[in-house]
């Protein structure tokens, strides 16, 4: 997918004055704050399943090659096919060929984050294959050439509104006269749209939440079941996942879904989990006759043996969106590229680097609910700080915001300076401002005053008084 | 199955607690997920259920179904056609058994096999299964036991808690997405 | 009668109560002195370094942070009236310095010592009545680092039970960031103005005549939101109520002519 991270701030402000985005972000954003504090409620022991969760996903990155081969192993015990790409455009052609070789024409794609990290629709596209996402929020912003806009929830910036336009527009089979003004409608909709789509393809396309290295599964969680109809129907099925989704046994698996999903949805268990073990069996009526997986590093390697590899614990439950402010305000679109809020603002400038994402990694109060709410506990705030440091170091924070970080931090070294110049601002800002208590605007705060009053200085610092008491008062 | 040089990871497994009757667990839990339930205490009533199930909704009685070997068993009234093989489009209803159902999650455990067509289980309107009390566990760690147990992974197995559901318009909950309408199970005592 | 010599306690006051809010700093200074302990303000602080911390200048969050720990070493407590900058020593300064074997050490030794206010009161000093008056409803703004850093949450509502008069309303959305978030504002200033809003609106809905806080730059935000949409809803930091100094200064961002 191409990059509009560096225009983070624009975007945002854009955002911010979308009257519709702002119905949609609105609607949703406690919904999913409310849904998981209920589901982590009525289960006690969610605190320890987060700390095995942790636990279990940091012994797999500490043996990541080890799992990733017995899942090759077991899977190809089974009949399927491991591939292995180290960049986006490796994955894409290892795609392109499979559905070349099965002379495919027609392909069905379940919801697929690596997939839009690799831009692998793009590239099927080019390659003359026809490609209908089945997801219903990854439908509609195909249709609407949107990118994903959270990562749990592609198409939660939409009102329905919106998407029965959408519908309007692309299906020739609706009257005009047929409003779909109610969800029902619009669900409804697509339910007969894409059932012919899901009988007619030729291959189809998954993501994968977690692969079993034990078993050399993969495993598919949805609500809609579109990912059993993809993974069952057409006579092919390709897995795009990337490298740090392995874990050791089924039991390691199933703690993780016991988070993943309460975090996600709220929900103990979506409708539908499934564990898909190779190609159809030699005495099975149904099932793809072939099944390949390509596993996909772009970036996670080099991550390994760093601070970063906190960040490869990330089940993508999508949490930390949803507890975010910032994403709370502004939705995903602005972060610019596949993965927003928290984990975005560290995933982004690590896999396209921080100058094509300057923004992301300051665009955070470090207020630590990400934190708070990750099932895998990942110190989110801790990597923005890091990424910060770097930003600093390599010298992509710009000027204007070093220099009066310089100064300050000249002043704040020399305590006799310091105290010097602060008492010379209370004094000259105190008295200016003394009468009101605030200042409307001052030229060098507009950041501040264009929303907000300035609360004035004392006119005399707290250190001035207390020399003061302190003369006065010799005890 | 399990490769040997393959460990877990460590640390002692943590499992939510699921007191008392397992069955009532699971009843509890799979009608909140939205399926609809009936228990019935033998096979021979299974009929019944499936056709108060269908007259409700104004369906069929045409079923494409799994071979369960339970099914030969029963003596299924006129009007009835049962049809072991794949779902296709158009087929309203599905009556499948399960491999298994987890009380901890009220899920049903469904396994792709040549006696059970995996469509069956996502194609059709209506999917009705048939869950013995006695297949009811626990907790999700006790299918795996059950698969290393017996043959091992299937192509795939799937859980399923509910009916396909969707909130991709507006947050809001809709069932019937792409996957079943309906689910309905029939619990027989046995 | 002491059966052990009085706590020598070091007060951090913050860059911003000393420029801000010196009565806040005062009013810690008191309940300090009131619970028996001996205060001492060093002359030779500046600020705790967070602002370099955050932006990334991890070399100047050092070399403040060093001055901070030569500074307050020699003190039995350390006492900040700030959820953040208590984190800053408390958390990060540890962090700051994980290279660096004897001044982690050293920054360890201060923060097992360093205490939020109203922690400090309440779990140290064992204090669960501030015998203060306050006539007025209130709700509380718990500052993000000071709620998920150091878990201050229960301590300045067991103390603010105890004001005669005060009585306390729950914000709805008690967990979110009001958008301060140090240079954030500034850089972000239409996000921080956006956030800062839900969180006026929020205080405004609980009805309450005053808006209390344990950390500054949260209150000179809200405050500054508060006063921009002309509202008469006073805020003060939390320890001018408890040491009954609401009276000594107007509310954050008035004045004698601010109406």
């Amino acid at each position: 997918m191409n990059t509009t991270a560096h225009g983070f701030k624009e975007r945002s402000v854009k955002a911010l004055q979308n009257t519709t985005l702002q119905e949609a972000l609105a609607r949703a954003y406690g919904g999913f704050v409310h849904k998981r504090q209920a589901a982590i409620d009525a289960l006690p022991e969610f605190d320890a399943l987060c700390e095995q969760a942790r636990r279990i996903k940091d012994h797999a990155l500490d043996h990541l090659d080890h799992y990733l081969e017995g899942f090759e192993a077991a899977l190809t015990a089974e009949g399927g096919k491991v591939h292995w790409a180290r960049t986006p455009e490796e994955a894409c052609q290892q795609v392109v060929a499979i559905c070349r070789a099965h002379q495919a024409r027609r392909i069905t794609k379940g919801k697929s984050m690596v997939g839009e990290e690799i831009a692998l629709n793009e590239a099927l596209e080019a390659n003359g294959f026809e490609v209908v996402e089945t997801d219903l929020g990854e439908y509609i912003i195909q249709l609407a050439k949107e990118p994903p806009s959270h990562i749990i929830a592609p198409a939660v910036h939409k009102t329905r509104g919106e998407i029965a336009q959408l519908f309007h527009t692309f299906h020739q089979r609706i009257e005009r006269s047929q409003p779909l003004a109610e969800v029902p409608d619009i669900v409804e909709e697509s339910r007969q749209v894409l059932r012919s789509v899901f009988l007619s393809a030729d291959v189809g396309i998954t993501g994968a939440n977690f692969l079993v290295a034990e078993t050399g599964s993969v495993v598919l969680v949805t609500n809609e079941g579109n990912g059993d109809l993809v993974s069952t129907l057409p006579p092919v099925h390709i897995v795009v996942s990337s490298i740090e989704k392995v874990v050791p046994t089924l039991e390691d698996v199933t703690t993780l879904l016991r988070v993943l999903g309460r975090s996600a949805t709220g929900q103990a268990m979506t409708a539908y989990t499934s564990l898909l073990t190779g190609p159809r069996r030699a005495d099975d009526r149904d099932g793809p006759s072939a099944m390949h997986v390509v596993l996909v590093d772009n970036g996670r390697s080099a991550m390994l043996g760093t601070a970063f590899r906190d960040m490869l614990r990330c089940i993508r439950c999508g949490a930390c969106l949803n507890h975010c402010p910032v994403y709370g305000a502004i939705g995903g679109h602005a972060y610019g590229w596949v993965y927003p809020g928290p984990m975005g603002a560290i995933l982004t400038p690590r896999i396209l680097g921080l100058r094509a994402a300057p923004d992301l990694p300051q665009a955070c109060t470090l207020n630590g609910r990400c934190q708070d709410v990750c099932p895998v506990h990942i110190p989110l705030p801790a990597l923005l700080r890091k990424l910060r440091m770097e930003a600093f170091t390599q010298r992509i924070t710009p000027p204007r915001a070093r220099f009066p970080l310089a100064l300050w931090a000249l002043l704040a070294k020399h305590p006799r300076l310091y105290h010097g110049v602060m008492t010379l601002a209370a004094g000259l800002l105190g008295r200016l401002g003394q009468r009101r208590g605030r200042f409307r605007t001052l030229p060098f705060a507009r950041g501040w005053t264009e929303g907000r009053a300035l609360p004035t200085p004392a006119v005399q610092t707290f250190q001035s008084c207390w020399k003061h008491r302190r003369r006065s008062d010799p005890s | 199955m399990p490769s040997e040089s393959i460990g877990g990871a460590p640390g002692t497994a943590v499992r939510p607690a699921v007191d008392g009757d397992c069955v009532a667990h699971f009843t509890r839990r799979i009608t909140a997920a939205g399926a609809s339930l009936v228990r019935t205490e033998s096979f021979a009533t299974i009929p019944e259920a499936v056709r108060a199930f269908l007259d409700e909704l104004g369906f069929s009685y045409n079923l494409v179904c799994s071979g369960e070997r339970a099914f030969d068993t029963i003596a299924w009234p006129a009007g009835f056609t049962l049809a072991l093989r794949t779902a296709a489009d158009g087929d309203h209803s599905s009556l499948t058994g399960v491999v298994a159902a987890v009380a901890e999650t009220g899920s049903l455990v469904v396994a792709a096999a040549h006696h059970s067509p995996n469509t069956l289980h996502f194609l059709p309107e209506n999917h009705i299964a048939v869950v013995r009390t006695s297949q009811v566990l626990r907790h999700l760690e006790d299918v795996w036991r059950l698969m290393r147990e017996h043959s091992g992974m299937p192509r795939a197995l799937t859980f399923i808690t509910g009916p396909s559901r969707t909130a991709d318009v507006e947050q809001t909950i809709q069932i019937g997405a792409h996957g079943p309408r309906r689910l309905h199970v029939v619990l027989v005592d046995a | 009668m002491k059966v052990r010599p009085q706590r020598v306690v070091g007060l951090l006051v913050t860059c911003l109560i000393d420029l801000f809010r010196p009565n806040a700093g005062f009013a810690a200074v008191k309940l300090l002195e009131q619970a028996g302990c001996d205060v001492v303000v060093p002359r030779a602080q500046t600020c705790c370094g967070q602002p370099a911390y955050n932006s990334g200048d991890a070399r100047s969050a050092q070399a403040i942070a060093r001055q901070v720990i030569t500074t307050f070493e020699a003190f039995d407590d350390i006492v900040i009236p700030s959820g953040s900058c208590a984190g800053m020593v408390k958390i990060h300064y540890p962090r700051l310095f994980a290279q660096d074997a004897q001044w982690q050490q050293r920054a360890l030794a201060l923060a097992e010592r360093t205490h939020e206010l109203t922690r400090f009161l309440t779990e140290v000093l064992g204090i669960s009545e501030s015998g203060a008056t306050y006539r007025g409803t209130a709700t509380y703004h718990d500052s993000c680092s000071g709620l998920r850093e150091l878990g201050i949450h229960a301590q300045p509502r067991q103390l603010l039970a105890s004001v005669t008069g005060l009585h306390l309303k729950e914000l709805r959305d008690w967990e979110s960031c009001c958008g301060f978030g140090g240079a954030f504002c500034v850089k972000y200033p239409e996000l921080s103005v956006r956030m800062v809003s839900d969180k006026v609106a929020s205080i405004q809905k609980t009805g309450a005549d005053t808006l209390l806080g344990g950390d500054l730059g949260c209150l000179l935000n809200i405050a500054g939101r508060l006063k921009r949409q002309g509202s008469g809803i006073k805020v003060y930091h939390v320890a001018e109520i408890l040491a009954e100094m609401a009276g000594h200064a107007p509310p954050i961002g008035e004045g004698p002519n601010s109406q």
